[in-house]
């Protein structure tokens, strides 16, 4: 199956090139390797958030609740700054990344100890962390002339020729591989969302494991709130309203199952890239933004069918190996 | 069991004599899938008002034909007759129309609807404004229910009932379209004793209405029991058929393994060493009361019960998954009852649950990733997994356990049963435990890898593990334990030295005694 995966992001990784071979045919500018390090500085946030969200749907659960934890880590830390503007980024970042750890961990708690279905409790955090805002702020905003320049500042600084922001999702990066890959935590992802049953009897607590997915991702989210509200200088209440299904859209389109249990750090990043190049190509070609909607939304009906067809290739085998559909049967009886 | 016809006379006496025709046929059956041909030439004969026992390994083609039979797949070659006339079966509606209907292993309802709603679904009696006629559909249910035993509310919802129960509604279901053929895929294999019993009564019943019933079952006693004709299938072609009042035990494994079997259990000769496990008074609220015993290194005890008589549960206790409310659990010597199953595969004790599927392992994925999975803090250093220890290791119980899989990278779900057991028990050595207890481990595992299994149980024996062995079947509890509790209602209710145990004893003891049906 790991085959079938890779080939599955070889296929979103050749849409991907295809799309901006079409663009780059018409705008050769488009597509050279400055402008692709645009697009990922772009789609920066979008990857970090996505990878985040990985984690989450790999344990088969959802975090509905990421971009309003982003806007309102994003206000905090802003109006931080604002009323302290002698605060290293460094401490702001730490700051802002264990705010979206705590509101993650919110939401992990509820999973873990209620074991109410995550859908239903990242959708009452996703309303009282955005509601939250609004009380925090009293619904003004913070401007860019309230930032101080350190802060709004950092994440465009050029490192070794590419901006903060782009480090930090390279940074993201790397140390999902290795947690998704190398560690047991993310083989326990892997096998919670793949069997919830299973991984009980093999002494794996399902609850924790679901914690520490919703926990990263809320520290990822907070991470990206103030990397936000720092890129666009400004922090209101309705910053990142709806991305989270921005987000949840790159994981889908990346091939990570909502069904738990499989996907991989590959695929969330291609399918992150892949709406930020629709979204920097449409205008390029001069493109209505309403047909970026149209198409980010036929590309998640086609990951989806795409990924419905390798599942039922997956029966298919079984058949092969005429095991005279073997597993099925020796699941036997549901006894107990 | 009042009446308990022998095959012959049951056949006489049945409306329909044996030199009644076949009401369903099946010449030269071909089917191929993609690489391999799952039936071969396959005959077979279905006479109304009898059983069929329908025998062979997992693989041997059984599904594939009970697919076949129920409009899942068309044969590639050769033709199905029913009551003499040539019949096609492109759906399974085609397949109901003929008269030919399927109970299947795990049977396929719906929890929320009412036992009325689940018999009719997709027939229901309509009235004539095109909408579903309730009181017909209602009392028709209730007729079917009393024609089969059955006495159950048709407006019960039917996530209340109990497994048994659903079962007798499946059952109901395949009567509601006047059925000719009923293919009943391994009924037993969920059901208590006294369930079992019931079934019997209710085939017993379908019989003497005509009905043509192929039984898939894995277990000889129950073939024996109840089924008037045999069929062998190995490899995909039929290897034999006949008169079950002709064959005995013996030829029938000889025909499904292609070999003689003298002895299917290993010889051992036990190396009993120090205690290793002592449960006293192990209680909990509502599953089992006051077990106590003691395990030694080398030893192999059984556990013998009928379904639901708490030995599952109490391992599930003893592995940490539920807390006993009073009890004393000591492993070499220590005191500790595990509060979660990291903390008894710390201590050392492991458990390879009843239902592979639901429990043991992860089917998505790979072989390496199931077996290594409790074992990850060894093969890791500063946190990270070290792929070549992971794979080292999986190589190493994959060759000791003779997995047989085309890769290790392959997933776990595509394996046999057989060998996804070998792939559970394997990863719980991985963890080196000190106890080992193994609920029902060869529950829907062909006869092959059953001998493979139980070898394996007699090598950890051998090595000096403790191994605890939870079994339904009576064979198999007497050719590999040393020693068997017996559990009845969730108390202990004997244990016995292996020498001078006998079936008997145990059927007595686990069925309370007076109420000891022998079977």
């Amino acid at each position: 199956m790991s085959a079938l995966l890779k080939r599955r992001e070889f296929l979103l990784f050749l849409a991907i090139l295809l799309l901006i071979l079409l663009v780059r045919a018409r705008f050769p500018s488009f597509g050279s390797p400055a402008n692709l390090a645009a697009i990922f500085h772009d789609s920066a946030i979008l990857i970090i958030l996505a990878l985040g969200q990985m984690a989450v749907i790999l344990t088969r659960c959802v975090d509905l609740s990421v971009a309003a934890n982003l806007a309102l880590t994003g206000m905090a830390t802003a109006m931080l700054n604002a009323a302290l503007p002698g605060i290293p980024v460094g401490l702001l970042l730490l700051f802002a990344a264990g705010m979206g750890m705590a509101l993650g961990a919110f939401n992990g708690i509820l999973v873990w100890k209620l074991a109410l279905p995550s859908i239903v409790v990242t959708l009452g955090t996703m309303t009282i962390y955005r509601g939250s805002i609004f009380l925090l702020s009293g619904g003004a905003w913070v401007n860019a002339h309230q930032m101080s320049p350190a802060f709004k500042a950092f994440p465009r600084e050029v490192v070794l020729g590419l901006p903060v922001l782009s480090w930090i999702a390279i940074a993201a990066i790397a140390v999902f591989v290795l947690l998704i890959g190398r560690t047991a935590l993310g083989r326990a992802f892997h096998a919670v969302g793949g069997d919830e049953h299973a991984a009980v009897y093999t002494g794996i607590s399902v609850g924790r494991t679901r914690f520490w997915a919703f926990t990263i991702n809320g520290g990822l989210a907070g991470l990206c709130g103030y990397l936000w509200v720092s890129r666009y200088a400004v922090a209101y209440t309705e910053v990142a309203q709806g991305f989270e299904l921005d987000v949840i859209a790159a994981c889908v389109i990346g091939g990570i199952s909502i069904a738990g249990g499989m996907g991989t750090v590959a695929g969330a990043l291609l399918g992150a890239f892949f709406l930020g190049a629709i979204k920097n190509a449409l205008p390029v070609a001069g493109i209505s933004p309403f047909w970026q909607m149209a198409i980010s939304g036929a590309a998640i009906l086609l990951a989806v069918a795409f990924n419905a067809r390798a599942e039922r290739r997956k029966g298919r085998i079984i058949l092969k190996s005429a095991q005279s559909a073997a597993p099925v049967i020796q699941s036997s009886g549901a006894a107990s | 069991m009042a009446a308990e016809p022998l095959v012959a006379a049951s056949a006489a006496d049945a409306p329909f004599s044996v030199s009644a025709g076949p009401v369903l046929s099946l010449r030269g059956i071909v089917k191929s899938f993609p690489g391999v041909k799952a039936l071969q030439g396959v005959e077979l004969d279905l006479y109304p008002g009898q059983v069929t026992a329908l025998i062979g390994e997992n693989g041997a083609g059984k599904s594939t034909l009970v697919k076949l039979l129920t409009g899942v797949h068309q044969p590639d070659e050769g033709e199905i007759r029913v009551g003499g006339r040539v019949a096609r079966f492109p759906t399974a509606a085609a397949a109901a129309a003929e008269g030919v209907t399927a109970i299947h292993q795990e049977t396929v309802l719906f929890d929320e609807l009412s036992v009325a709603e689940n018999i009719f679904l997709g027939h229901a009696p309509l009235n004539r404004f095109g909408l579903i006629d309730w009181p017909r559909m209602r009392r028709e249910a209730r007729e079917i229910l009393a024609r089969i035993g059955a006495d159950l509310d048709p407006d019960a919802p039917l996530k209340d009932l109990g497994i048994a129960s659903k079962h007798l509604v499946a059952i109901a279901r395949a009567l509601s379209v006047e059925a000719r053929v009923v293919i009943m895929d391994e009924p037993t294999a969920a059901l208590s004793h006294k369930e079992i019993g019931e079934l019997y009564e209710l085939v017993e019943r379908l019989k003497a209405q005509g009905k043509a019933i192929l039984f898939i079952s894995h277990k000889f006693d129950e073939i024996f029991r109840i089924a008037d004709r045999y069929a062998v299938f190995r490899d995909g072609g039929m290897v034999g058929a006949g008169l079950m009042s002709e064959i005995d035990e013996r030829r029938l494994v000889e025909m499904m393994v292609g070999r003689a079997m003298d002895s299917i259990f290993p010889v051992r000769t036990p190396q009993i060493g120090e205690e290793i496990l002592s449960v006293s008074g192990y209680s909990h609220p509502t599953e089992f009361a006051d077990v106590s015993f003691t395990l030694r290194r080398g030893e192999i005890l059984g556990f013998y019960g009928l379904v639901g008589a708490g030995r599952s549960e109490l391992m599930q206790a003893l592995f940490g998954i539920s807390r006993p409310s009073a009890g004393i659990c000591r492993i070499a010597g220590e005191e500790r009852s595990p509060r979660s199953p990291a903390e008894a595969v710390e201590a050392g004790l492991v458990y390879a649950p009843e239902d592979r599927g639901l429990q043991g392992a992860v089917r998505a994925l790979p072989i390496f990733q199931n077996l290594t999975l409790p074992s990850l803090g060894r093969i890791s250093r500063a946190g990270l997994l070290r792929k070549a220890e992971e794979f080292a290791l999986t190589r190493h119980y994959a060759e000791r356990l003779d997995l047989r899989a085309a890769s290790l990278d392959q997933p776990l779900g595509l394996l046999s049963g057989g060998n996804q057991q070998k792939v559970v028990i394997g990863k719980w050595l991985a963890t080196q435990p000190k106890i080992i207890i193994l609920d029902e481990p060869t529950k829907g595992v062909d006869v092959g890898s059953k001998a493979a299994v139980h070898e394996f149980m007699a090598e950890l024996a051998a090595e000096g593990l403790a191994v605890i062995m939870v079994s339904s079947e009576i064979p198999e509890i007497l050719g590999m334990s040393d020693r068997v509790i017996v559990m009845r209602e969730g108390r202990m209710v004997g244990e016995y030295p292996r020498a001078g145990l006998t079936p008997e004893i145990l059927v007595r003891a686990a069925a309370g005694i007076g109420a000891g049906g022998a079977s």
